[in-house]
């Protein structure tokens, strides 16, 4: 019942928000359907958190196998409470900007977010692939009409390339559920499946590449810097914050239980090594970014890398480590976003080059931005330094590698990089001396105070007491480590 | 059978109605009543009522399948009739001869998905053809639309001698033109006789034609181009959808003992067709001519269930053959209404007609293929079929990436409608266009999320 609500709350009150006159009533609607998929999320979580509750289950299309199933594992508890918090922190922040045809931008806001928890949710591989793409086309609408100037090139690439991605996964998945005992596309059958390891390598290719081109990997990450610089910010936190977790989630569930062989075979050899690149790459472009949106896109890249090579490793640590670190990564990149929009709407620019000596001016934002940029550098007592110090941890004890003395310092460059590109920006925004463009800034207003303040509690609480959240995700990594079913492997 | 009798009397009852009505409504009135009775009778045999006993001497076999297609076929043109009827006002001043020869065509489609002689399939693709060459050419004055008329007839012509004589090679080697004898005659341990793999050739050959397959597509988008949008219309969807029922009846009951022989020729049609079609529909300006390799692209699509020849495929040729309909239907009588068929001619579109451009996406997204609507699963019942049956991976490959490209000239509509800025212009449109188009919007989503609504009724 709580994972069919998580679906219908933003569904319906999203399809209902077209229909309403002014956009400051969709606005208004909008964020009150947030509070109450908030609201029921955490019920979900704690008082009603009995397994009958948290799965729902209904005849879909019996001809081809496939139920309208819907369950809230730990995993997928911890990323719809992601989704769920995020929506209305994304509204509030961005309350006072003014959209064209506001009814139809919350509207999709909202479907977008009906999609997310959908593939969150599905425990049916068609049911999953369908709230997949639907995620998709609500966003691609979004970015290209309230977007900036070179938005429809920019988006368009952006869907073609993921829905290239997602066709092939399309036929790994029909693949897969005419390999399964009763011809069914219920993920417990999808993990019972044997496949010889050429078949799954080939299996691999197809529903990776959907996957690596979400997170994105390296090299499939060339349409990221793009889009997020061109979406509206509203929709570039959904895009960073919670649908770039789509990506490694489907890895998670989709991918290493059911072809364990060759997730093993790839993973660490090839796809860490890739991933390795693109980290470096990605910090190093950071670095030298002018625009903050740029800047705050290419880091992103580095952070979602280290998740994809954790998850690669195999371990309970590393593991538990890439789940809580998703939640984490959404939080954080979530408050870079609110700051980045402030100052966008205050100065017109989101230029470092133009920014400068915000410290004088606006006190409270320069603190709350410290603490939120420190997070993206992961120090100890923020919560991003739990995530990674487990990540790092469960690479380096993992069984299955045999580069992690490579791999573990080579990522571990980046973290580096990543505290260089992280103060620079600071340094750039909100040290230094004030410049007539700045120099009648005002501190922020009582919202984003809210929103921020907000965030900064979830980063240190999560830095300082991450045990409610290793519980939650330690079932699922249980299952997933089972299934994936690495020590045979290495017997062979 | 009712169906039949019905549609071939309305055709002449609608060629006198253009002397004795004076009011083009009361024409319009006679053709939709007159279709109304053939659905309702058509649904009516299904249920065992026949209004005419006829001795059809074993030549046709109306099972639950083939009446199954006749009704989404004569749906289809209803809904085609309510959307368009109006519009062909325009084409000529021989209103009531248009419908007269949409109700022979309909004929030409009852005949050839329900054949079980060869006879009567030549019969059928033949009554479907010939109004077809005067339709195209029915805008006389226009140049376009006679050399379309000419180009269609030669080229038709041409194809239709290649079906006649494999029909004759085949009867040269069975001795007979009843599909079951065909049959038998095609075992898997017996050794096919060459008269019989040269006429399954020039059959395979002359549909390939007639469903608009690669290689043999050079006519279809002048054809669809030149014809009055209309017709064109009508052309892309009822009518190629009849051929491709035809074309795996004849297959699936006279040739599936050989299936190894020919599958791999169908396999490299389908691979160029997919190829072809949707490369060169990148390329155009107008999104006429653009729906028109459209047309060849999902062709391509259709011939799938040709290649696997399985539950799945039935099915799913079904479903498809109704989804690609629909949307196409609806695109297209949306099209008509523009004064500038180029994409430019879209820009703005969706801030003067709201509803139409929401309608207009979702016919879009469905001939895509993207979730949530029928298009994507009919897409997915044409891949499954072909996994199922074994091999083709490569061509299953092939044929989601050439739907990847697919998207890249179907969205363009979208962001002209949406993204751009401009004067979209566009005809007065009435209330009750827009109520139909709503609804078949509404059925392609539907039919996207429960498609057992319609796949049921081919066993219940």
């Amino acid at each position: 019942m709580i994972a069919l609500l998580l679906i219908l709350i933003p569904l319906l009150s999203g399809l209902i928000a077209f229909f309403l006159r002014t956009g400051n009533a969709a606005k208004g609607w909008a964020l009150l359907s947030s509070f109450a998929t908030v609201a029921v999320s955490i019920l979900g979580l704690t008082i009603l958190s009995k397994p009958e509750l948290l799965q729902f289950k209904a005849a879909w299309l019996p001809g081809l196998g496939s139920n309208f199933s819907v369950r809230l594992d730990g995993m997928g508890q911890l990323l719809c409470l992601l989704t769920a918090i995020s929506f209305p922190l994304i509204f509030i922040a961005t309350w006072s900007r003014q959209y064209k045809n506001a009814h139809n931008f919350f509207g999709l806001m909202l479907l977008s977010q009906a999609g997310l928890m959908g593939v969150f949710l599905a425990m049916d591989a068609l049911l999953f692939y369908f709230f997949w793409e639907l995620a998709l086309i609500p966003v691609y609408f979004l970015s290209s009409i309230w977007g900036a100037e070179r938005r429809i090139a920019a988006t368009f690439k952006f869907f073609i390339y993921t829905f290239i991605g997602s066709v092939l996964m399309l036929v790994g998945l029909i693949y897969l559920q005419s390999q399964t005992a009763d011809r069914s596309f219920d993920i417990d059958a999808f993990y019972k499946i044997v496949l010889d390891n050429k078949t799954q390598n080939w299996v691999f290719w197809l529903m990776f590449i959907a996957f690596a081109i979400k997170v994105p990997v390296f090299p499939f990450h060339s349409w990221q810097p793009d889009v997020y610089e061109q979406s509206p910010t509203a929709v570039t936190m959904v895009l960073s914050g919670i649908m770039v977790k789509m990506g490694l989630f489907a890895i998670i569930r989709w991918l290493l239980p059911v072809l364990p062989y060759s997730s093993f075979a790839y993973g660490e050899k090839m796809i860490a090594m890739w991933t390795i690149v693109g980290m470096i790459y990605a910090s190093l472009l950071a670095w030298r970014q002018d625009d903050m949106k740029r800047l705050i896109a290419y880091s992103s890249i580095a952070h979602l890398g280290l998740m994809v090579i954790a998850i690669f490793s195999e371990t309970e640590l590393s593991m538990q480590g890439a789940m809580l670190q998703m939640f984490n990564h959404g939080i954080n990149i979530l408050g870079l976003w609110v700051i980045v929009e402030i100052l966008e709407r205050k100065y017109g620019t989101r230029k470092l080059s133009e920014l400068g000596g915000l410290a004088q001016k606006a006190p409270a934002m320069a603190l709350l931005f410290v603490v939120v940029a420190l997070a993206n550098i992961a120090l100890p007592l923020t919560n991003a330094f739990v995530g990674e110090f487990m990540m790092f941890t469960g690479i380096f004890t993992s069984p299955i590698s045999e580069y992690e003395l490579f791999t573990v310092p080579a990522a571990g460059i980046t973290i580096i990089l990543g505290a260089v590109y992280t103060l620079r920006m600071i340094q750039k925004v909100i040290y230094g001396n004030t410049n007539p463009l700045t120099e009648t800034g005002t501190d922020i207003g009582y919202n984003e105070k809210l929103v921020l303040g907000i965030i900064v509690i979830m980063i240190i609480a999560a830095g300082v007491y991450p045990k409610p959240f290793l519980d939650l995700t330690k079932d699922t990594t249980d299952l997933i480590l089972k299934e994936a079913n690495i020590i045979p492997v290495l017997v062979k | 059978m009712n169906a039949l009798i019905i549609s071939a009397l309305m055709g002449v009852v609608m060629m006198f109605s253009g002397i004795l009505l004076k009011q083009r409504s009361a024409i319009r009135g006679v053709a939709l009543a007159g279709l109304f009775a053939a659905i309702v009778l058509n649904i009516a045999e299904t249920y065992g009522f026949h209004l005419f006993k006829v001795d059809i001497k074993n030549m046709m076999h109306f099972d639950r399948f083939a009446l199954f297609f006749n009704t989404v076929a004569m749906i289809c043109t209803f809904i085609f009739f309510l959307l368009s009827a109006k519009e062909m006002e325009k084409v000529g001043l021989n209103y009531a001869d248009y419908f007269a020869l949409i109700f022979f065509i309909i004929c030409g489609i009852l005949l050839s998905s329900s054949f079980s002689s060869l006879l009567i399939l030549f019969l059928g693709i033949e009554i479907i053809s010939i109004p077809l060459y005067i339709l195209t050419g029915s805008d006389k004055k226009n140049l376009k639309s006679n050399e379309a008329s000419l180009k269609y007839f030669l080229l038709g012509s041409f194809s239709t001698g290649l079906m006649l004589m494999g029909i004759t090679f085949i009867y040269g080697d069975a001795g007979s033109f009843i599909v079951e004898n065909i049959t038998s005659l095609s075992t898997p341990d017996a050794k096919p006789s060459i008269l019989l793999i040269a006429g399954l050739l020039l059959l395979m050959f002359s549909m390939a034609f007639k469903v608009s397959a690669a290689p043999f597509h050079f006519w279809t988008p002048d054809v669809y181009d030149g014809a009055p949008t209309v017709f064109t219309s009508f052309m892309a969807t009822i009518v190629k959808a009849a051929v491709f029922i035809a074309f795996i009846r004849l297959f699936n009951y006279g040739f599936y003992g050989i299936h190894e022989s020919w599958k791999f020729i169908i396999a490299i049609i389908t691979a160029l067709t997919l190829f072809i079609g949707n490369i060169t529909a990148v390329f155009q300006q107008s999104v006429k001519r653009m729906l028109a390799y459209s047309s060849i692209a999902q062709a391509g699509f259709m011939l799938m269930a040709v290649l696997a020849l399985n539950s799945f495929a039935s099915e799913g040729i079904i479903l498809y053959t109704t989804a690609y309909s629909l949307a196409t239907i609806g695109l297209f009588a949306i099209l008509v209404k523009m004064k500038d068929y180029t994409f430019e001619g879209f820009n703005g579109f969706a801030k003067h007609q709201p509803l139409l451009a929401a309608a207009a996406v979702i016919f879009l997204l469905s001939l895509a293929g993207i979730p949530l609507t029928a298009g994507f699963l009919a897409k997915f019942y044409m891949i499954k079929s072909v996994l199922d049956s074994g091999g083709f991976l490569w061509l299953v490959i092939l044929a989601v990436l050439m739907a990847a490209v697919s998207v890249y000239y179907y969205f363009r509509v979208i962001q002209a409608m949406y993204f751009k800025d401009g004067e979209a212009q566009a005809m007065e449109i009435s209330v009750s266009f827009k109520g139909v188009i709503i609804a078949v919007a509404a059925l392609v989503i539907l039919l996207g999320i429960f498609p057992q609504l319609l796949l049921n009724w081919l066993y219940f």
